[in-house]
């Protein structure tokens, strides 16, 4: 995904004046046919702008856990103006002068953690309904969805998640509908949602996992009430997109052939803001994230996106055990989980913990997934888990940095302990994978959180109850 | 939120807001401070009461709350082997290159060496960790989704042993993440929901040979969210925290008039009156006796601190012990009251947020309430958790500084004792039932994963053996 325009808006934000900024973003992240051929309006709401640059920090005599080149005994991190300006062993990099040191000594420090599906910012109880924009269910082809639209920067589910190290996360709409909506990609610190939401729109779910289905009674079903009609709704609109972008091109050759002449300009096909969110999809310019649990669902739902011509990230797979070694064949990574699923009455009680080693050796790229808001912060657990269950330690830790970095297409900011990457890094007192391990400082663009949540302050208020 | 949908049903579905205003009203009841008084008056007049109970309900009250010992032999006797060279985690200390003895089914020695015959089997375990069986509180599998008898909010006639579905796979998954007994409840739908089921997860074995022996009765009272909306959402009462706790108050009541009304013909019958006609027997009402007799261990489903309080006083007004409170997210806030009388949690390592009276909830609950002397334990709720119980507890050293023998603990011989089986199993001593798991690494970790679990010294699982990695049972038997 080096050439994508995700990537080319991420470094437009960090580089570029304001006015110059503005425009890439309008260009870049409008993502539609219409926008290169000027037909249509308007980007997406504000761009992102970088927090405010902070002071210069020293992080030293900690383990580094940089992912990209070994593990640093005794190192030193030094960050300046949100970026990460040097890493090394004590003694080869130089403190500056003034800079606020965190002695990490005893310390891990790794970069910051990565959750590839997550539904933070839209849910705060599940129970209360009010507070849930989780998923438009009206229909099941959803794809003018933008959970950037619905983000909450305010969620009090957000510092509960960074307490635990995790610095950025995939926010997408709960899998009910085929098509339920395009995910953003966020950083779990900002004064508000432009600072948070780093790409809007970065993918598309395209869910086949047979809970899609409207199926609960012959009562009340709907169409599709089976996986046959959730395909063929699919491939509908897909080729109703087709169809839309072709008349977008008629009219253009039109008016282009009509101003040579001197002739009126032809009046343009109306709008249609459904058809017009799958364009970027069936050109290529961004991936759908196919999600299957079973084999049967995957390989459909492979196949729909393959006539497509898609680009695809797979999601799942937690019952595609017998067709791995073909899955490997395709060279998708593969968002895995969640491992905490249930095998199959027949199976053995540990066929869904051992999907992420499965497929690590296979030489699949795996990224780690929470599926979830309140766990969030759990994220790491299910990574140490896989390990007890045969997925090599290094490649546990890059699957949840570098690996869903590389996915979603911003490794040139995220995902290691590398000179000029975003300042996102943990100080922990222990394996980031452990669940007894207690995090100590977590950085943002080189901004140090309060560890401070809803949590531990009624941890404090009762705590200190006289 | 990851549960089996049978838990979820009762958590998750449709909306509920709090509506009501118990605090206010709880105050007439428990006083903060300066109430001992009053509360000793109770405990006072419920003495002689509850011997009155003793002496006239025997015509009336004929199960003993107490499960079968007599199903059938609970191990196979053949067992007798040495577990040596491993690190024992009892519950109460750590012991380096530790050996268990185990022989007809029980734990007969243990220490740094053990006395055994030259001729016993020996498992060098290594340097791997040995522990109890982990002990999960509050279970909802192997119910086959037969959770809440939801039609009425008083059902305590209700037995999870006639729901039991003993072939259920969760019971394996369990076993194979080193639960080796469990106590099974009926959902939260209901005010008083049934009387659970305490099992030992022998996968394979018939439905009677899991059942655990002499296991005390537990009986299921929830109180909140779900009874109010299920039956809020049938315009039946209780809608309210109000009504949930009138609605108990009035099955006591019944139950108190009904203890009555048999004490009144007992004794006519003892003067020797042949012409006494015996009241109708009625199985809900007895249970509610057997509850008040103390002849029950009363779990209760619980999340807001004030709820607690609230159910403490009605326990007090009727005369009934509480023995553990469940979820009880919100203990941190009143730890004392719990502390004071003896009563247990039974919680989440650091689920939150799922639901309203969920959205206080804390990691730290667990620890803070184990500081005010509350018995603490960590407990699954679900088919997914109870899987890795071990990683939840470990989590209590991270939130609040547990020790390993107190995340220990939270694992087997709290709830252990919540269960009542504590003098039973629940930690490495001698004489308690050889139900024990090996560890492939640290159990109070991501990694430690159980390689061998044994019940009353036999083993059930090896995750060495291919399949299903079950020595005595094969998939399709």
């Amino acid at each position: 995904m080096k050439e994508t325009a995700l990537r080319l808006s991420l470094i437009a934000l960090r580089c570029s004046p304001f006015a110059l900024r503005v425009s890439l973003i309008a260009i870049l992240l409008a993502g539609t046919v219409m926008a290169q051929s000027k037909t249509t309006p308007a980007a997406r709401p504000p761009a992102p702008v970088a927090l405010d640059p902070a002071k210069q920090i020293a992080i030293t005599g900690g383990k580094l856990l940089t992912i990209t080149h070994g593990t640093i005994e005794n190192g030193v991190i030094v960050i300046q103006n949100g970026k990460i300006t040097a890493v090394g062993a004590a003694g080869s990099v130089k403190v500056p002068a003034g800079a606020q040191v965190i002695d990490a000594k005893g310390m891990t420090v790794y970069p910051g953690l990565i959750d590839s599906e997550s539904h933070l910012g839209l849910t705060e109880i599940d129970a209360v309904k009010d507070t849930n924009d989780l998923v438009e269910t009206s229909d099941e082809i959803m794809p003018h969805m933008h959970v950037a639209d619905a983000f909450h920067a305010e969620s009090e589910l957000i510092p509960v998640s960074r307490y635990n190290g995790v610095t950025n996360a995939i926010v997408a709409p709960e899998s009910k509908d085929t098509l339920p909506g395009q995910d953003s990609f966020i950083q779990l610190a900002g004064s508000d949602a432009s600072q948070m939401l780093l790409v809007r729109d970065i993918a598309m779910p395209l869910n086949f996992t047979g809970k899609q289905r409207r199926n609960e009674s012959f009562a009340t079903a709907s169409y599709p009430q089976t996986r046959m009609g959730m395909a063929a709704q699919m491939r509908q609109a897909f080729t109703d997109a087709q169809g839309y972008a072709q008349k977008w091109e008629d009219y253009n050759n039109k008016k282009k052939a009509a101003a040579k002449a001197g002739d009126a300009p032809p009046s343009p096909p109306s709008r249609d803001l459904k058809l017009e969110a799958l364009l970027p999809y069936l050109e290529g310019k961004k991936p759908v994230i196919v999600k299957a649990e079973e084999p049967g669902d995957l390989e459909t739902a492979y196949a729909l996106a393959q006539e497509f011509k898609l680009r695809m990230i797979l999601n799942g797979l937690t019952q595609s055990q017998g067709i791995f070694d073909k899955v490997a064949s395709w060279k998708l990574p593969v968002i895995v989980g969640s491992i905490y699923d249930d095998p199959k009455a027949w199976e053995r009680y540990d066929a869904v913990y051992k999907v992420p080693g499965e497929l690590s050796k296979r030489g699949v790229k795996i990224a780690f997934a929470s599926f979830d808001a309140h766990q969030v912060r759990n994220l790491p657990y299910a990574a140490g888990f896989a390990v007890a269950f045969g997925l090599p330690y290094d490649e546990a830790m890059k699957a949840l940095t570098l690996y869903p970095a590389q996915i979603w297409g911003v490794d040139d900011q995220l995902g290691s302990l590398d000179v000029g990457k975003t300042a996102n890094v943990v100080v922990a007192n222990g394996d980031p994978l452990d669940v007894t391990t207690d995090v100590k400082h977590v950085f943002i663009q080189g901004r140090e959180i309060p560890m401070v949540n809803r949590q531990t302050e009624l941890r404090d208020r009762y705590q200190n109850k006289p | 939120m990851r549960a089996n949908a049978f838990t979820q049903y009762p958590r998750t579905r449709g909306v509920s807001l709090p509506g009501c205003e118990l605090g206010t009203m709880l105050n007439s009841w428990i006083l903060p401070s300066g109430d001992s008084m009053n509360r000793n008056k109770v405990t006072a007049r419920r003495g002689p009461r509850l011997l009155g109970y003793a002496i006239l309900l025997a015509g009336c009250v004929s199960a003993a709350a107490q499960q079968p010992a007599n199903y059938s032999a609970t191990h196979s006797g053949k067992n007798e082997f040495v577990i040596k060279n491993a690190i024992l985690l009892t519950t109460h200390g750590r012991i380096e290159h530790g050996s268990v003895y185990v022989k007809d089914g029980k734990i007969v020695a243990y220490g740094a060496s053990v006395a055994a015959p030259a001729t016993v089997t020996v498992i060098d375990a290594e340097g791997k960790y040995v522990t109890p069986g982990i002990i999960d509180p509050h279970s909802h599998m192997a119910l086959d989704g037969d959770g809440n008898e939801a039609t009425n909010p008083v059902v305590p006639q209700m037995m999870m042993k006639d729901a039991f579905d003993y072939n259920d796979k969760a019971i394996y998954r369990a076993l194979a993440g080193g639960v080796t007994s469990s106590l099974l409840l009926h959902g939260s739908a209901d005010m008083i929901g049934g009387q659970a089921v305490v099992i030992k997860t022998k996968y394979g074995l018939d439905r009677d040979q899991m059942i655990f022996p002499g296991a005390p009765q537990s009986i299921k009272f929830a109180s909140g969210e779900n009874p109010k909306r299920v039956f809020g959402d049938k315009k039946q009462l209780p809608s309210t925290r109000m009504g949930n706790f009138e609605v108990m108050r009035e099955a006591f009541t019944q139950a108190k008039d009904y203890e009555r009304s048999w004490n009144e013909y007992n004794e006519k019958v003892k003067k020797g009156d042949k012409t006494a006609s015996a009241p109708k027997k009625d199985l809900k009402l007895e249970a509610l006796v057997q509850v008040l007799q103390g002849k029950m261990l009363v779990q209760i489903h619980c999340y807001r601190s004030d709820e607690m309080l609230t159910e403490i006083a009605i326990a007090n007004e009727f005369g009934y012990k509480i023995r553990a409170f469940h979820h009880a997210l919100e203990a941190y806030k009143v730890p004392d009251f719990l502390a004071k009388d003896n009563i247990g949690i039974a919680t989440f390592a650091d689920w939150w947020g799922y639901k309203y009276e969920a959205w206080d909830a804390i990691p730290w609950n667990a620890v803070i309430a184990m500081r005010h002397g509350v018995k603490v334990a960590i407990k699954s709720d679900s088919d997914d958790y109870m899987r890795r119980l071990n990683q939840e507890a470990a989590k209590t050293m991270r939130y609040g500084g547990a020790t390993e023998d107190e995340a220990m603990q939270m694992l087997t011989i709290n709830p252990a004792w919540i269960m009542g089986i504590d003098d039973k199993t629940g930690s490495i001593d001698v004489g308690k039932d050889a139900d024990l798991v090996l560890w492939s690494g640290y159990p109070l970790s991501s990694y430690g994963v159980p390689e061998k679990v044994w019940i009353d010294g036999d083993m059930y699982f090896d995750r060495g053996l291919p399949g299903l990695g079950m020595p005595q049972y094969q998939e399709g038997q």
